[in-house]
């Protein structure tokens, strides 16, 4: 048993996060948030070209041939880095649609009646019709409302990469709050020596270590239970990190110009997907009847 | 990333399971809680039969991986606890291998493997509990002795155990970390007083040890005299990560027997209390998991040190849960302390309290991990 990143998957991690901190940093984030969503299509092209969405393709194909424990660790990034667009859809398109594999096409998807950037898109996998924009509680994720019957159950691989990226948030939450809070001085210290400030940033980081070692594990397994597992821990990790991110900052953490807004946000817009959490805690609880 | 394990590992699971199969039914029958020397047989008694069969020093010479499989395994098959063993397996025994002397290890080491002698951890004192180096027990040469007085509290098995690893100050002037020593005592010694403290689910678990001038050999230090603190450190960092291994898969086990009497009392038709189950499947799935992680950090040479904090942290908070979720199953029969689980939700409350309530691992995790300043 070797449950541990080996050097190529910790080298795939170091070159995702070196090419987001490069093409998406904090400033780009914030400038994003300020303006209309519009989705970067170099960036999109660039990683096409790193193979962010072709890279559980056989190589025979063109891909990059890599499984799911890689992409776990790519969508983890991306979740890190917050990096906006239909990123999953793209990714879980890439055999069928033409372009998505290199960034060329960009692919929306329909999910839990929801569609995320249904307008900046190429191309629709399901079916969008009657789709209606909404006024997204996400400034970095447009939304379409799609009506018609729940679809069936849950892409068992996009329910994981999903929760790949909540785990992404529920590190840089934990990362954002722990600088804060080292930084950030009241009755002449740091608040993170306040004990109530510090206990919120163990816990932030509980949750994201107990988190990652559940989503890691269903990459290896690609059991749906082991999936399901992961979503409710990453999503609990991300969402409630990402609160007590947001209180660690105080009265900053209420503004638009903070960044720990979009990430809660973002983590409200992904603990959706798959119509939420309830089929998840289902499968678990018949699991157990054995 | 590789859940699987090696051919020699499953290798050896199959023969623990094979072996376990074999002399498990065996066994005398459980003694009751508050038969305590009928507890102590039984818990050396174990210990003798793993010795008997080359399983003995499994928490200290084996690889973190067969560590976790022989825990796993062994809980898997209903083997008992190390119950009044752990100290001198997991604190004491660690203790004196790797400070200790030639003789000091010659003279203890082989007793615990071989089930002969119980240890208990003299460590809390009534005015130091989370802060351990505040400890005032005294001790002062005399000759080849130290005289040894003060008390001590919550020392568990105080009642069966054979030795005592016990912190004194003998420096009261130096700074608190540098003025403790780290004595083994015979718990036979005159003028030592064990009373039984009766905790909160009625059983006698733990004590309090007076100690009147108690006269404990030099030749019974570990370490130099005032190092005692380094010493103790040392012995916590044993940890590898497989701490609670046992007790996640009983856990689980407890789970999936909940949700079946749940299915049968009708809660399971409650979709609040049957996804809370679902939730704590995820839960003790993710625990497993961290597991395996730590144990493959330390198979990869790292020491988790406070990752087991992480762990511990919401292991305990997971456990209580558990037993809070099977009172919402048992409804009425939750306050029937002859229905199973009513007993183990009264014991998992010890779980945020010992080996260092979860406020003090908030405060590792968070200075030693995330750097936070220590508070004023
Ligand atoms: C079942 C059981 C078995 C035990 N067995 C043994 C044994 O065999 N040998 C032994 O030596 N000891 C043993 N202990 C003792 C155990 O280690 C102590 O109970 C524990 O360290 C807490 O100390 P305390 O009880 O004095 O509580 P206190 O330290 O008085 O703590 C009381 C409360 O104050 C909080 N608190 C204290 N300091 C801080 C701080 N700095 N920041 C924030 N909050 C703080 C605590 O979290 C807790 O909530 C056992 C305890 C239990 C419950």
């Amino acid at each position: 048993m070797r449950f541990r990143l080996t050097r190529d998957q910790e080298a795939l991690r170091e070159g995702m996060r070196e090419l987001l901190g490069r093409r998406f940093d904090g400033a780009a984030l914030r400038a994003a948030a300020g303006a209309p969503a519009r989705l970067d299509r170099r960036l999109w092209r660039e990683l096409g070209a790193a193979g962010f969405f072709a890279l559980r393709l056989p190589e025979a194909d063109g891909g990059v041939g890599l499984g799911l424990p890689e992409a776990v660790l790519v969508f983890e990034e991306a979740g890190r880095a917050l990096l906006p667009g239909p990123l999953l859809a793209t990714h879980l398109a890439a055999a069928e649609v033409p372009g998505a594999a290199m960034g060329e096409t960009v692919v929306a998807r329909v999910d839990g009646g929801l569609a995320e950037w249904l307008a900046e898109a190429d191309a629709v996998t399901g079916d969008a019709s009657g789709a209606l924009p909404v006024r997204s509680v996400d400034p970095l994720t447009p939304l379409h409302r799609v009506p018609g019957p729940a679809a069936g159950p849950a892409d068992p691989v996009a329910v994981l990469l999903t929760a790949a990226e909540q785990l992404g948030t529920a590190t840089r939450a934990c990362e954002l709050a722990v600088q804060h809070a080292r930084t950030r001085v009241q009755f002449g210290q740091p608040i993170g020596a306040f004990q109530a400030v510090k206990h919120l940033c163990a816990e932030l980081l509980v949750r994201a270590e107990t988190a990652r070692a559940a989503v890691y594990a269903a990459a290896v397994t690609a059991a749906p239970v082991d999936i399901a597992a992961a979503r409710l821990l990453a999503d609990e990790a991300a969402v409630r990190g990402a609160r007590d991110c947001l209180q660690v900052h105080g009265g900053m953490g209420f503004t638009w110009e903070s960044e720990v807004h979009l990430h809660l946000k973002r983590a409200w817009v992904r603990a959706q997907r798959g119509g939420g959490n309830t089929e998840s805690e289902e499968m678990l609880a018949v699991e157990l009847l054995g | 990333m590789d859940l699987s394990y090696t051919p020699e590992e499953e290798d050896f699971r199959a023969r623990l399971r094979e072996w376990l199969a074999k002399v498990l039914p065996g066994l005398p029958p459980k003694p009751r809680p508050e038969d305590w020397p009928g507890r102590r047989a039984y818990d050396l008694g174990w210990q003798r039969t793993l010795y008997d069969a080359g399983y003995a020093d499994v928490h200290w010479d084996a690889s973190p991986t067969t560590r976790l499989i022989f825990l796993e395994e062994t809980e898997r098959a209903g083997a008992p606890y190390v119950g009044a063993n752990f100290v001198g397996l997991l604190h004491a025994g660690p203790t004196i291998a790797a400070e200790g002397t030639e003789a000091q290890r010659a003279r203890w080491l082989a007793p615990i493997l071989r089930g002969d002698e119980v240890w208990c951890q003299g460590f809390s004192e009534p005015d130091a509990g989370s802060d351990l180096a505040a400890l005032r027990t005294r001790a002062w040469r005399d000759g080849d002795d130290y005289v040894v007085s003060g008390s001590k509290i919550w020392t568990s098995h105080a009642e069966v155990a054979d030795w005592c690893e016990l912190l004194v100050r003998t420096d009261a002037q130096a700074p608190r970390h540098r003025g403790i020593t780290w004595l083994a005592m015979p718990m036979d010694a005159p003028g030592i007083t064990v009373r039984p403290l009766r905790t909160l689910a009625g059983s006698a678990e733990f004590a309090e040890v007076f100690l009147d001038e108690v006269r404990v050999p030099v030749a019974n230090r570990v370490g130099a005299e005032n190092d005692g603190w380094r010493v103790t450190m040392v012995t916590l960092s044993f940890e590898r990560g497989t701490a609670f291994v046992g007790e996640v898969v009983a856990c689980r086990r407890v789970l999936g027997e909940l949700a079946r009497v749940a299915r049968e009392n009708g809660t399971w038709d409650d979709p609040e209390r049957r996804r809370r189950l679902g939730r704590l499947n995820a839960e003790f799935r993710a625990l497993w998991r961290l597991t395996q992680w730590n144990v493959s950090e330390a198979e990869g040479g790292r020491v988790p040190g406070v990752g087991g904090s992480v762990f511990k942290l919401r292991y305990s908070h997971a456990r209580q849960e558990l037993y809070d979720v099977a009172a919402a199953v048992l409804g009425p029969d939750a306050l029937d302390l002859d229905r199973p689980w009513v007993l183990d939700r009264l014991s998992s409350l010890s779980y945020t309290i010992a080996a260092g309530t979860s406020q003090i691992q908030r405060n590792i995790v968070a200075e030693r991990i995330l750097g936070l300043p220590k508070g004023r």
